[in-house]
């Protein structure tokens, strides 16, 4: 019988980090402000990223040998949550995992190359996807060549924030064996990016073919045999704490409507028939962020252990249907509003789409969790 | 730093904790050939009453039920902890309940509280060694539990209160010797719940009959109480006319443990997931275990995930952080969590049984002796009493999200 693990800690850090984040993305991400980046190229003001910047958040997860603030993914969480919940567009999710990427498997000098730019703001992206259920460890990228003449062969699959960033960690092959390959944005031939039509508005993403880009061996990062399995978590969990922020303004917009809209003669929030289903949005939402919690008390800079897997696992598949129900259920409430784009309810329902399938889905993480907790 | 782990455990606790797990494995009694009661409501036989009034009577007479409490009353005069150490022993080697649960964590631990010496030697020992079995009396037909409503009547006469009116769910009500009694005195109170006395009734009085309930599960547990000009000493009443609802609630709050004032002793045969993994391993289909199926296997760990955020919920509702935005959420949830949770898995077992989920009780081939059947249906008693699930989400509804009342 497996020992349940049930630790959760939240520190000052992380108390400090929660509250700035609110009190910046209530400020500087407001409904208009997210509209107003609708169609826009990039998806993000470049200022208010600036901003973030200059507060140390692209440095949370960090070293301060390389000008980070050393706090841990864990303490990427509440800032993650806080930007899901005001639909903060940045490539914050991105570039943190690209640093974690190059932390965890790259040189002492590949790491002093880009973990300071990082920090300082410099875009990275990840190009991990394949095919689309996230499953499988087989890369269709290749490299091919010998020592410092290296070329890759493929395409990568639903990069996000890939049109902005200045770097790429691409997984591929490499005669038999995984590798990580650091690609710059600047190496990339014309027409490498192709940006993809993506059904949540305040997300970006492109394919990416790094056909016929060459590197020398000092682009090859050194992963070992989980390292691409822990980005994969990793990714999970700050998805996972962003789709329990992005359930939770759900759940206000849905509890601000039954409040104030009337019909019958009464206020439409007293018909149970709408009032219990809400409180069911808030149990999944108090699930997920207990999980997300969980799983970033656990989460360390360390190898990922089991129970912290489990407790990743757990996390995305909880908050992603968590908010795949309330998105859903925001149009639904909103009756006839709901159905028209400007009512904000489209812009949740269209996130829980992105949010389920960054990461593998909720059905993909339990079939992992089955091997995990049932064999 | 907020950390919500326990600390370890000290040498002596240790040490204890081995005795006791000795003692139970030693003395627990063999399978007496009937299904235990897993809860203290499902008490509907004098053949499970008898078993389960032994294995208390063994325990006490051991001295581990009621170890807080002080020696002269039949207790210990021992660290709360002790008596906590037995608890999560026996609630961990499953051994059956000790079932005088009104006496042992509501009754005893409110005479201890506020009781007179007189009445502390009057009841505390038959609680403990099992000759006075407690019965509740607060919730009444057409009431449900909602307490300010209550209608049974107590009017002073001389040196009694003369009882009128019927209540309801009384567990073990016709085996009880005594009741804690929730009746108004002053129908005329401006606020309904002043008007209310909390009374320590005796049962074997002219005027009181009971009336067994059979419940869904076909099994018995609950009488119906009927009050007829019923008279009992004036003497039984706790505390001052009107203060009743006060000491109603007082007594929710003993029975959360020993350091709570509880005597002790486990009151329910816990279900966790892993209950249900065991049965999935045990039942074949196709030729290998059901655990191997990857339906059930997505179905179970989806129960897994859950059973995992209600424990995890409790952590969390200590870090004031992280539940700044809907404060009593967590709070007010956990009813409704935790029951509906048991709900729907232990329904799940009947479907994973195949065939076998339609027999019950009594048939030989039953799976598990029918224990998830009658668990199943016997968890309504937790969805419905104490605020049905409905009423629990409208309060929820309306105290943490500030919807509008229905």
């Amino acid at each position: 019988m497996r020992k349940t693990n049930l630790a959760m800690a939240f520190s000052d850090e992380q108390a400090m980090i929660l509250d700035s984040a609110k009190a910046f993305c209530s400020d500087k991400s407001t409904i208009a402000a997210v509209r107003n980046l609708l169609d826009s190229e990039t998806g993000f003001n470049p200022q208010v990223w600036q901003e973030m910047v200059a507060l140390g958040w692209t440095g949370i997860a960090i070293p301060e040998e390389y000008g980070g603030l050393n706090l841990g993914v864990g303490a990427l969480v509440p800032l993650v949550e806080t930007m899901g919940r005001h639909l903060l567009g940045t490539p914050l999710i991105s570039s943190a995992l690209t640093a974690q990427a190059i932390l965890r498997s790259g040189t002492e000098s590949q790491r002093a190359a880009w973990l300071p730019a990082l920090a300082d703001g410099a875009a990275g992206a990840l190009a991990l996807l394949d095919n689309v259920d996230w499953g499988g460890d087989f890369s269709g990228c290749t490299v091919s060549g010998s020592g410092d003449n290296l070329t890759l062969t493929g395409r990568k699959l639903m990069v996000a924030d890939g049109a902005v960033s200045d770097l790429f960690v691409v997984s591929a092959s490499h005669a038999g064996q995984p590798v990580l390959v650091l690609v710059e944005a600047k190496q990339l031939p014309a027409g490498a990016l192709e940006s993809k039509t993506l059904i949540d508005e305040t997300k970006r993403a492109c394919n990416v073919d790094f056909s016929g880009v060459t590197v020398t061996s000092s682009a090859l990062l050194t992963p070992s045999a989980s390292t691409l399995h822990e980005l994969r978590l990793i990714g999970a969990l700050l998805t996972a704490a962003e789709a329990t922020g992005t359930a939770a303004a759900a759940l206000d917009l849905i509890v601000s409507y039954l409040t104030t809209r009337v019909q019958f003669g009464r206020l439409i929030g007293s018909y149970q028939a709408l009032k219990h289903p809400t409180v069911e949005i808030l149990l999944q939402m108090d699930a997920a962020r207990s999980l997300i919690y969980h799983a970033a008390t656990l989460i360390g800079d360390c190898p990922i252990d089991s129970n912290t897997e489990i407790a990743c696992r757990m996390a995305k598949a909880q908050a992603t249907e968590a908010l795949l129900f309330a998105g859903d259920r925001a149009v639904q409430f909103h009756g006839g509003m709901g159905f028209t784009y400007d009512c904000d309810a489209q812009l949740y329902i269209r996130r829980a789409q992105w949010a389920q399938h960054q990461y593998g889905d909720a059905q993909h993480h339990r079939r992992k969790l089955a091997d995990l907790l049932l064999d | 730093m907020t950390i919500a782990n326990a600390p370890k455990e000290l040498p002596e606790h240790a040490e204890f904790r081995k005795e006791i797990a000795a003692w139970l494995r030693a003395n627990t009694p063999a399978n007496p050939g009937f299904l235990l009661p897993q809860t203290f409501m499902e008490v509907g036989s004098d053949q499970v009453l008898d078993f389960l009034r032994e294995w208390q009577f063994k325990v006490w007479s051991a001295g581990y039920l009621g170890m807080a409490w002080p020696k002269q009353y039949g207790g210990q005069g021992a660290a709360p902890i002790y008596q906590s150490i037995v608890d999560q022993e026996m609630k961990r080697l499953r051994v059956p309940i000790c079932f005088n649960v009104i006496g042992l964590g509501w009754a005893g631990p409110l005479i201890l509280d506020i009781g007179s010496d007189m009445e502390k030697e009057k009841y505390l020992k038959g609680i403990l060694n099992a000759d006075d079995i407690w019965a509740q009396g607060f919730s009444e037909p057409n009431h449900g539990s909602d307490l300010g409503s209550i209608q049974t009547r107590a009017e002073r006469d001389g040196d009694d209160y003369v009882i009128n009116g019927s209540k309801i769910w009384t567990t073990m009500g016709n085996y009880a010797k005594y009741m804690i009694l929730l009746a108004r005195t002053d129908p005329q109170a401006e606020r309904r719940y002043n008007g209310l006395s909390f009374f320590l009734a005796p049962m074997k009085t002219a005027g009181i009959t009971t009336q067994p309930i059979k419940k869904l599960t076909g099994e018995y547990g609950f009488t119906e109480t009927f009050f007829t000009d019923a008279r009992i000493p004036a003497n039984c009443i706790m505390g001052d006319e009107g203060q009743g609802w006060r000491i109603a609630m007082k007594t929710l709050q003993y029975e959360r443990g020993a350091e709570a004032g509880a005597a002790g002793g486990i009151s329910i045969l816990s279900i966790a997931m892993n209950d249900l993994l065991n049965m999935a391993q045990d039942i074949e289909r196709d030729g290998q275990p059901l655990l191997k199926d990857p339906i059930t296997r997505d179905n179970l760990v989806k129960f897994l995930i859950e059973e995992q955020a209600l424990y995890l919920a409790e952590q969390r509702g200590a870090i004031p952080a992280l539940t700044r935005d809907y404060p009593n959420s967590i709070a007010l949830s956990g009813k409704l969590r935790g029951t509906e949770f048991f709900r729907r898995m232990r329904q799940y077992a009947l479907t994973l049984q195949g065939a076998n989920g339609a027999l019950y009780v009594g048939d030989s081939e039953a799976t598990d002796g029918g224990f998830w059947q009658r668990a199943y249906l016997n968890n309504f008693s937790t969805t419905i009493g104490g605020g049905t699930s409905q009423v629990q989400a409208n309060i929820i509804g309306e105290h943490v999200l500030g919807l509008p009342k229905d």
